[in-house]
């Protein structure tokens, strides 16, 4: 990734993704996240077994887009499900039932709310993984074990160098000054 | 306090041996410490005062551990039993759908049957996953991920049947709307064929979101086995090979993860799709079961041709499913260790009192049923009522052959559920696993109730016929339950059957908002914070 300014090395010369603290609690880490936030970072992220509440906000995170594209395409595989049941009914095979029009619009509609709702399922599992970047599975902080508790019960503030005023000596000061702890550099 | 520390469990685990949760003491009011009745106090949803590491700790010790031997000795009937049912589903298709009992008459029976049983028990899951995180249900995330796996199954089960009897098998493509040299397209005006989407449509959403919940519970699985395998040099070896156990898991777990690193960015994205999810699944459930119906509502049958038929049929597939929850449940409660911690008296209350309000809803809808056929005037449908169903031949000559399968059908399904009135019932595992066992019982004969006794005797006497089931009938399906238990027991040996990160969600130490003492015990009944 291009980085502005100097790139930085750990001592034993591996180039540096970031600086990585752990935090005790939940609370200590929204309230370090809102430090961090109203301080001007932008490359860095907070990362916890579950979602805490209200970090979305104390990040300073935009909302996600994804349940506007969810509902764009659900509608769009809506339409397109009715369209198709038309035409197969009208041209493509044309059927008439109990005396009622080929293209009789009642009949549509169960299928093509299921076809709506398959398009919506696949654009929620698709879109949270390609606005989430994933499958991403090697990635530098997998490679530290101190991180890998992250999962159990660990919360971990990690600053990455790809953010244009990082200084690991500023990002360690600063996340000492929020209760962090065994904070480490992270090599790339 | 902990019941057991969690270096205990550890221990345990290294030692080979599985740890058994020491009883706590049932107090009378409170049970498990979960039965308050004050609504102002929010009973614990986990008991033992469990930090998050132990909830990780319990939940992949369900993975990593070897189970009771009970589970092989399960495991091994499940298989003989899905075995049987796979052999007869082959002899069908060889031989052609005379090896079961339909006639003329009655066309449908126990396949039709069969599939609308399974289905209505899928449906549980979506509720408890979907409906009840809508609703903010905190104690849904005990049973959500077990709950939706059973869907899964039985949808499994329940899409062999419309498959397999159609009779002509080689004409089953026709179904799928794909361009072929015959020039044939599918008739979207029938009910089957909504049928085969509206059932393709909810397995693949189920599917879709079992998944995604996973995947963080997958990625802690995965940490764990990273971990292990670089903790110590050698470790449990895959039989035969020099392969390490926690290799093979952190492959295969690490691949299914996707990578997932608990980010909260990512959060951010996966919270809202997993709310998108439970919202279209919702009005799924309500569809694909209205769906269903239609199998029925839409013809002329009498005692199917009624317009009762979408909420009666989607009310009783919640009720029968929620009993299949709590039959899977209790039993695996007792057999896995610190199970009755996550999934406490107050949760099988809860479920409990759900089957009761289905369970009346349901026994409204047969109230209904009958008094607008009566109501209606046409002689018909009201004699579908009395002749096919209600009366007895030894009452009335004139009366029903199946009559003991109505009754059955009422018995289960209105009456034993009334016991949940009684605190003592609904709070009492083994009073709800038998009422449970009955309710799913009953379910089966609402739906062959339905169905045969409308079909055997219709408009015309002179077409009159009776049903009796073959071996083959019966025995596909006892097979699909075969099925269905191998497929289970399998989830809760090798996949996260608990939602790790949305129980550790729910724990009292979860919110952020606590008072900087460092020690994470927050106030779970705190007034709302600006940041909500």
């Amino acid at each position: 990734m291009a980085k502005q300014g100097k790139i930085y090395k750990t001592p034993s010369g591996e180039v540096v993704y970031g600086v990585m603290a752990e935090f005790a609690t939940p609370g200590d880490t929204f309230r370090a996240a809102e430090k961090l936030r109203d301080a001007g970072y932008k490359n860095w992220d907070v990362y916890a077994p579950f979602p805490i509440h209200g970090i979305d906000e104390a990040m300073g995170l935009k909302p996600s887009k994804l349940p506007l594209l969810a509902g764009v395409i659900g509608l769009a595989g809506a339409a397109i499900g009715f369209f198709f049941q038309w035409w197969v009914s009208t041209y493509g095979y044309t059927t008439i039932v109990q005396g009622k029009p080929a293209g009789a619009w009642e009949a549509f509609v169960p299928v093509t709310f299921e076809i709506g709702v398959l398009f919506t399922a696949f654009t929620c599992i698709l879109g949270m993984m390609a606005f989430n970047a994933l499958p991403m599975w090697y990635h530098p902080l997998l490679k530290k074990d101190r991180f890998l508790r992250v999962s159990d019960d660990r919360f971990v503030i990690c600053v990455e160098s790809r953010d244009p005023g990082f200084d690991p000596e500023k990002a360690r000061k600063m996340l000492e000054s929020v209760k962090g702890y065994n904070i480490d550099l992270v090599q790339d | 306090m902990s019941a057991i520390h969690p270096d205990e469990i550890n221990a345990g685990r290294l030692a080979g041996v599985l740890p058994v949760d020491r009883p706590q003491p049932l107090d009378a009011r409170t049970g498990d410490g979960t039965l308050l009745d004050d609504p102002a106090v929010r009973p614990p949803l986990v008991t033992g005062n469990r930090s998050f590491h132990d909830i990780t700790n319990i939940v992949c010790g369900y993975v990593e551990n070897k189970p009771g031997g009970w589970w092989y000795a399960l495991f091994g009937l499940a298989n003989m039993l899905a075995g049987l049912g796979t052999a007869m589903i082959i002899y069908l298709l060889i031989t052609g759908v005379g090896v079961w009992g339909l006639n003329n008459q009655v066309g449908w029976a126990w396949d039709i049957t069969n599939f609308v049983f399974w289905i209505g028990i899928g449906h549980a899951g979506t509720l408890i996953s979907a409906i009840l995180c809508l609703l903010k249900q905190k104690w849904r995330t005990s049973i959500n991920r077990a709950a939706e796996a059973m869907t899964i199954f039985a949808v499994i089960c329940a899409g062999t049947f419309p498959g397999i009897h159609v009779g002509r098998m080689w004409f089953i493509w026709m179904v799928f709307p794909i361009p072929n040299a015959n020039a044939i397209w599918p008739n979207f005006k029938s009910p089957l064929l909504w049928d085969v989407f509206a059932v393709s449509t909810y397995f693949t959403v189920s599917a879709l979101f079992w998944f995604m919940g996973m995947i963080p519970d997958l990625a802690t699985l995965r940490d764990r086995a990273t971990l292990r395998l670089k903790a110590s040099p050698s470790g449990p070896v895959l039989p035969l090979t020099n392969i390490r156990v926690d290799a093979v898991r952190a492959y295969i777990y690490g691949f299914f993860s996707l990578g997932w690193r608990f980010s909260s960015r990512h959060w951010q994205n996966y919270e809202k799709a997993y709310l998108v999810l439970a919202g279209i699944s919702t009005p799924l459930v309500i569809s694909v079961h209205s769906i269903v119906s239609f199998d029925f509502a839409t013809s002329v049958v009498p005692g199917w041709h009624t317009t009762i038929f979408p909420p009666y049929f989607v009310a009783g597939a919640i009720f029968g499913g929620f009993a299949m929850v709590l039959f899977l449940l209790i039993p695996a409660r007792e057999l896995y260790p610190n199970m009755k911690e996550l999934i406490t008296l107050r949760h099988l209350e809860n479920m409990a009192k759900i089957i009761l309000v289905t369970g009346s809803m349901v026994g409204f809808a047969y109230a209904m049923e009958f008094f607008i056929a009566w109501y209606s005037g046409n002689k018909y449908e009201a004699d579908v009522f009395l002749y096919n169903r209600l009366l007895p031949p030894f009452i009335d000559p004139r009366g029903a052959p199946y009559w003991w399968a109505y009754w059955a059908m009422i018995f289960c399904n209105v009456i034993s559920p009334q016991v949940f009135w009684s605190r003592a019932f609904r709070t009492s595992p083994i009073a709800i696993f038998a009422v449970a066992t009955l309710v799913t019982i009953g379910m089966w004969f609402e739906r062959f109730v339905i169905i045969v006794t409308s079909l055997h005797r219709a408009f015309l006497p002179g077409e009159w016929g009776m049903f009796f089931p073959t071996a083959v009938d019966i025995l596909t399906f006892v097979g699909t339950f075969g099925i269905f238990l191998t497929l289970f027991l399998l989830f809760m040996k090798f996949l996260p059957a608990f939602a790790m990160s949305e129980i550790k969600n729910v724990l009292p130490q979860a919110s952020p908002h606590d008072h900087g003492d460092g020690h994470g015990h927050a106030d779970a009944n705190a007034p709302d914070h600006k940041h909500h």
